[in-house]
């Protein structure tokens, strides 16, 4: 008998089951499927505007900070003003993610542009979020060709691009959203859910921001919460805060 | 390392308890945790709403866990993953030493994984010339200090800065002897540098998981430092441990109980890092591990279900239990002996090694009730440690004098006519010994005259001045 | 809703029949005041020093004993939030099952009370008629407080003593150390908590500490004396009945 044998027959033994009956099978098949929403606070259910408005001061709680601009176009000008800012050399690097690559880079003259994974020498690192959580203030990025996972974690500084109106109140949304993007059941490798930068609290319990990730997380929001046509997942956004609210 | 000792809880309490550097590193840590849970909570008003989610969801996987975990074991290797059971310790650590040798491993980074503590895996690691990096920096921390974590989720909780100041001298003999190392920055800093060499080189990354998702075949680890990441995404090979009771349904419950676990971990809304891996890197991805495994380890887990300790395995290890324990305050965790401490540690410690490794710990707690009470998924800690005395009891595991002293005052108790005439003896007797109104000393109340003066009786006993006054 | 004249059967509790009958009568006059006829069955213990034990077998026959005894009263009353506790939430789990014993079972944990939640919630006493010159603090005993929600109620009573000023510590809700059997079995642990609650009990200035459970009262008592404090300890109880011309707890009788 397999260990996974015994495993699984120890948990029904203690279970009191065979793992044959119908119902208990159905309740888990349905669970699965229908993987319905639990209790949303009602700080993940703000309107549109007043989503960003509570998703930039919760990055700030968590020792992040945020800029705003109004198009993509201004994204590359931002990044590099707040490269100065800091100190910092003109330099950083990216993933190959569509929306970052049709930016206008080269009119940033004295910023150097690298793309791909990082190797641990980057000290700026620019990513394109999947979505964002107002109510903690949350990023989402996805893995993948376009968005990298060590930029995430690698460069000393991490800017991360959000589209204003991929700001959702909540969790809910965006594992919709998810599933709409790759299909019921299945996930890139790595999805990482980020809030404010990395920090440890480990020596006399004093807390200090920059343990192994990225000391600086900055967030740059892009356009208006309702900016252009609504992506679907808006739709089903508004649909469960009905619902709920029923 | 966790070879346990948790049936030495007294000499180890007594020893912690004359420790004046362990008392003041817990004594420092202890209210912080308390008033920031007591903040996050107070901020959101569905908070106690979310734990009752949270519970009904713990409780519903519990009752079909098997299907969870087949349902889950599906999705992971449907995305390109592997998962291998161990029934126990020794198994899971030889599975991990197996593919650790598959994938030609001459160095781990770690992640902070409490089941590899649970598995006393790094020894065994190196016994087999695999060296295993904890990259956690409080993990780092103890394992540099040989010791086993105090808390699971601030490992080093009972050391001072100027024990890490010099540790980080002994250790790190590269740098020169006398820098300045004043500033945590600056330690955090070092040891960030030597971490992240030690990131880039390993071979194989090995993460614990808070949750594992049945419904996509994800794990997920809960972190602040993002050394978690750095050591899943570098090596080539990522090896999750996770126990069987980690399963949790779908991606809308594992949400709730997300927005419970930081607010009663740390106060935090959400931790910096929460991470959904699942499988090893697909076609076009640019980073990532070529192999994912899982090692489902039960190591006693199953045979809690279905009997009083069941509940516990709802435990999200989130930590506030200890945090909130008067005794645990006391003394810090490397009294209870084992990789779990406190509450949550003295009733899951006996369902791992056994009721007679761990006699003390359902026994120290005055059953004040604050875990129960915070506690974000409701689980009835006070009444499952009274099972653990119970089973005690029954298989006469307590100590002979408690034992007889119990029957006695049985006896006695069980026969109020006797009782009364008793106890109003003994009381007019103290109460004549007592004529200060206190002793300072009294044979076979040592253990209170001890630190305290224990008050005298008043004189006859209520129930026999009740009798006198109602006479007519 | 009470009415006067309802009958009680007063649980004295071990501690305080041994140690204070001061308190058992200082509950009676509240009562009493309240409109209450007192009557005090004989009885030994709730329990649970052998429920704390693991020993089911010897907690069930006592509290089979108890039930009976107090079946004649419309409420039981007790001057100890953790002795009431142990009859109201803990006995169901002693019968769990035995269809036999449920109706009484029920109807006894159903009129159980503690004594000022008592006084409070259920005669709606609102005030009574007492004078304590002097400045007090008041730990909260954990049963009472986290088994039957005690925490308002007394400082509610405290409030309308004349004379009497209330100065909360820090952590009055967190554990004395006394827990039971527990003080005896790790005395040095049970000695670092008490020590700790000590410390905020002189922080806080007040000259008198309360409490509504004697066996905290008596640990905290024996600290402070031990550490050669001032600070006199006494049962609520003995303060809203106006009977404090008793010795505090641990001071010689004259």
């Amino acid at each position: 008998m397999s260990s996974r044998d015994t495993v699984l027959a120890s948990v029904r033994r203690g279970l009191g089951v065979t793992g044959n009956e119908a119902a208990r099978r159905a309740a888990v098949q349905e669970r699965l499927a229908r993987h319905a929403r639990g209790l949303i606070p009602a700080r993940g259910q703000l309107p549109p505007e007043e989503r960003i408005a509570l998703f930039r001061n919760m990055v700030a709680a968590a020792a992040g900070t945020t800029t705003r601009v109004a198009i993509a176009a201004d994204v590359p000008k931002e990044v590099a003003a707040l490269l100065r800012t800091l100190n910092l050399p003109q330099a950083m690097r990216r993933g190959d993610d569509p929306r970052l690559a049709a930016m206008p880079w080269a009119e940033q003259k004295a910023l150097t542009v690298s793309t791909g994974a990082s190797d641990g020498s980057d000290l700026a690192g620019v990513s394109h979020a999947f979505g964002a959580i107002a109510e903690s203030g949350t990023l989402m990025l996805l893995s993948g060709p376009d968005n990298p996972t060590t930029l995430n974690f690698l460069p000393d500084t991490h800017i991360v691009v959000i589209s204003a109106e991929d700001i959702a109140g909540d969790y809910e949304s965006l594992w919709t959203r998810l599933r709409e993007r790759y299909g019921a059941g299945a996930m890139p490798r790595v999805v990482n859910l980020i809030t404010g930068p990395s920090r440890s609290a480990d020596i006399g319990q004093t807390l200090i921001l920059g343990a192994h990730g990225p000391r600086r997380l900055h967030v740059i929001v892009v356009g208006s919460a309702t900016g252009g046509n609504p992506p679907s997942f808006r739709r089903v956004n508004s649909r469960v805060i009905a619902r709920n609210r029923s | 390392m966790t070879t346990a000792t948790s049936q030495r809880f007294k000499e180890n309490a007594r020893a912690a308890l004359a420790d004046a550097q362990l008392q003041r590193a817990i004594g420092d840590a202890g209210g912080g945790f308390v008033l920031r849970r007591q903040e996050a909570a107070g901020k959101l008003p569905e908070f106690d709403a979310l734990r009752d989610s949270a519970q009904a969801i713990k409780e519903h996987t519990l009752r079909h866990l098997d299907l969870y975990l087949e349902a889950y074991e599906e999705r992971v290797t449907a995305q390109g993953g592997h998962v291998h059971y161990a029934v126990n310790a020794e198994e899971a650590r030889a599975i991990v030493l197996d593919l650790c040798r598959k994938a030609g491993a001459r160095s781990v980074t770690k992640g902070k994984s409490m089941v590899s503590e649970e598995m006393e895996l790094n020894a065994f690691l190196e016994q087999n010339g695999i060296a295993a990096v904890e990259t956690d920096l409080g993990e780092y921390i103890i394992q540099i200090r040989h010791e086993a974590p105090s808390h699971i989720i601030a490992p080093a909780i009972h050391v001072t800065k100027e024990q890490v100041q010099a540790d980080f001298r002994r250790v790190h003999t590269h740098l020169p002897a006398d820098r300045n190392l004043d500033e945590s920055t600056t330690m955090l800093t070092e040891a960030r540098n030597i971490l992240r060499e030690k990131f880039l080189t390993a071979d194989v990354g090995i993460t614990g998981a808070n949750f594992l998702v049945a419904e996509t075949g994800s794990s997920i680890i809960v972190t602040n430092e993002g050394n978690g990441d750095l050591t899943q995404t570098l090596p080539k090979m990522h090896i999750v441990l996770a126990t069987i009771e980690k399963l949790v349904p779908t991606l809308e419950d594992v949400s709730q109980l997300l927005r419970v676990l930081a607010r009663s971990a740390t106060g935090q809304e959400m931790s910096v890092y929460t991470t959904l891996s699942t499988g090893p890197r697909r076609p076009g991805d640019p980073d990532g591990p070529a192999e994912y495994h899982v090692v489902l380890l039960d190591n006693g887990r199953s045979a809690m279900l279905g009997s009083p300790f069941q509940d516990m395995l709802r435990c999200i290890r989130c930590g506030a239990c200890m945090n909130h324990c008067p005794v645990y305050n006391a003394v810090g965790g490397h009294a209870y002996g084992f990789v779990y401490p406190g509450p949550m540690g003295s009733v899951l410690t006996p369902a791992i090694i056994g009721i007679e490794n761990a006699k003390h710990l359902p026994n120290a707690s005055t059953f004040c009730g604050r875990c129960e009470e915070v506690c974000p998924v409701r689980i009835p800690l006070p009444r499952m440690l009274r099972a653990w005395r119970e089973r005690e009891f029954e298989r006469h595991l307590s100590p002979a004098t408690v034992r007889s002293g119990l029957a006695l005052w049985s006896f006695f108790a069980k026969r109020p006519k006797l009782y009364s005439f008793a106890t109003n003896i003994a009381a007019q007797m103290l109460s004549a010994l007592g004529k200060r109104g206190r002793f300072r000393r009294l044979p076979l109340a040592s253990g209170w005259t001890r630190h305290r003066d224990l008050p005298a009786p008043q004189g006859a006993t209520f129930q026999a001045q009740w009798k006198a006054r109602s006479r007519p | 809703m009470a009415e006067p004249g309802k009958r009680v059967g007063l649980f004295v509790t071990c501690l305080v029949d041994l140690i204070r009958p001061s308190v058992g009568f200082a509950a009676v006059k509240l009562l009493q005041d309240a409109g209450c006829t007192v009557e005090v069955p004989l009885q030994s213990c709730c329990g649970q020093p052998a429920f704390n034990s693991g020993d089911r077998r010897t907690t069930r026959a006592i509290a089979e004993q108890v039930i009976a005894a107090f079946e004649p009263y419309d409420y039981v009353v007790a001057p100890s939030g953790s002795c009431a506790g142990m009859l109201k939430t803990h006995y169901p789990e002693l019968f769990e099952g035995d269809a036999a014993w449920s109706e009484r079972v029920d109807g006894f944990c159903g009129k159980t009370f503690e004594l000022v939640s008592f006084l409070t919630d259920v005669l709606r006493v609102t005030r009574v008629g007492a004078r304590f010159d002097g400045t007090v603090t008041y730990h909260d005993s954990c049963s009472g407080l986290r088994e039957l929600g005690i925490r308002a109620q007394p400082r509610r009573l405290l409030a309308g003593v004349d004379g009497l000023e209330l100065k909360e510590m820090t952590d009055a809700d967190v554990c004395c150390g006394f827990g039971g059997t527990f003080c005896v079995k790790y005395p040095d642990i049970s000695n670092a908590i008490v020590a700790k609650k000590t410390e905020c009990i002189a922080a806080s200035g007040a000259d008198t500490l309360l409490a509504g459970d004697l066996g905290c009262l008596m640990n905290m008592a024996g600290k402070l004396q031990r550490e050669g404090r001032s600070i006199k300890a006494r049962h609520v109880a003995e303060v809203l009945a106006g009977m404090t011309d008793v010795p505090a707890i641990g001071e010689p009788q004259r």
